[in-house]
């Protein structure tokens, strides 16, 4: 056996259940996972890692679409695998009986609980929905793939 | 019956067109209803195949 410079594992898992805290942190009211909510953005908009909070300023907006968009479900508490901790949606993210007839090619998923926070931004090729549905459906939930990963 | 502009309409009277796009980070597929030339009803399914993930480092001391 031999020591081994390393991020602990579990320490991944535990920034993604809010267990440390090395500055100013926030009141939690219990032990309760927080509410994310996921928003679509328009191609033209300006979404990226720079993005701290949920804005409105880019949203896309039209028939039955709702600003800041809809809740994620994390029915799947996260995990680790090797050395990497992960979570991923449990379900699809819909948008159903929307018309959003201006392109749009970005979801941010953001925490409603704490401040409306940035949590991640995904992209995929620019779309309209006509009346229709917008479905994003989630990859597999392991440490290859999850949505969310900390390696 | 299909969701549209004017509102359920029966399938039969629309014409319907679907189509698919596949790349390393996605699948995306879609379909159309148009009744005449006017679309009147558009869905689409993203499938993500993998997103985004963030290094944890641990730094050498000295």
């Amino acid at each position: 056996m031999a020591n081994a410079q390393a991020m602990c594992t579990s320490f991944k898992g535990d920034l993604l259940t809010g267990v440390h805290n090395f500055g100013t942190g926030v009141v939690r009211a219990s032990t309760a996972a927080d509410t994310f909510k996921a928003a679509l953005y328009l191609a033209s908009a300006t979404i990226d890692a720079s993005t701290t909070a949920y804005t409105a300023t880019g949203e896309v907006s039209g028939t039955n679409y709702s600003a800041g968009g809809v809740t994620v479900t994390f029915g799947t508490a996260p995990s680790t695998s090797g050395t990497t901790a992960f979570v991923t949606p449990s379900a699809s993210i819909t948008y159903s009986a929307v018309t959003l007839s201006t392109a749009f090619d970005c979801v941010l998923i953001y925490n409603s609980s704490q401040s409306n926070k940035a949590v991640s931004v995904h992209t995929f090729g620019s779309q309209t929905v006509t009346a229709g549905t917008f479905t994003l459906t989630m990859p597999v939930n392991d440490a290859s793939t999850g949505l969310i990963r900390l390696a | 019956m299909i969701t549209t502009t004017k509102g359920e309409m029966d399938e039969s009277l629309l014409h319907k067109s679907e189509g698919s796009t596949e790349n390393d980070r996605e699948i995306i597929s879609w379909v159309e209803y148009r009744l005449d030339d006017e679309l009147v009803h558009r869905s689409v399914h993203v499938v993500l195949k993998q997103s985004v993930a963030a290094d944890g480092v641990a730094a050498a001391i000295g």
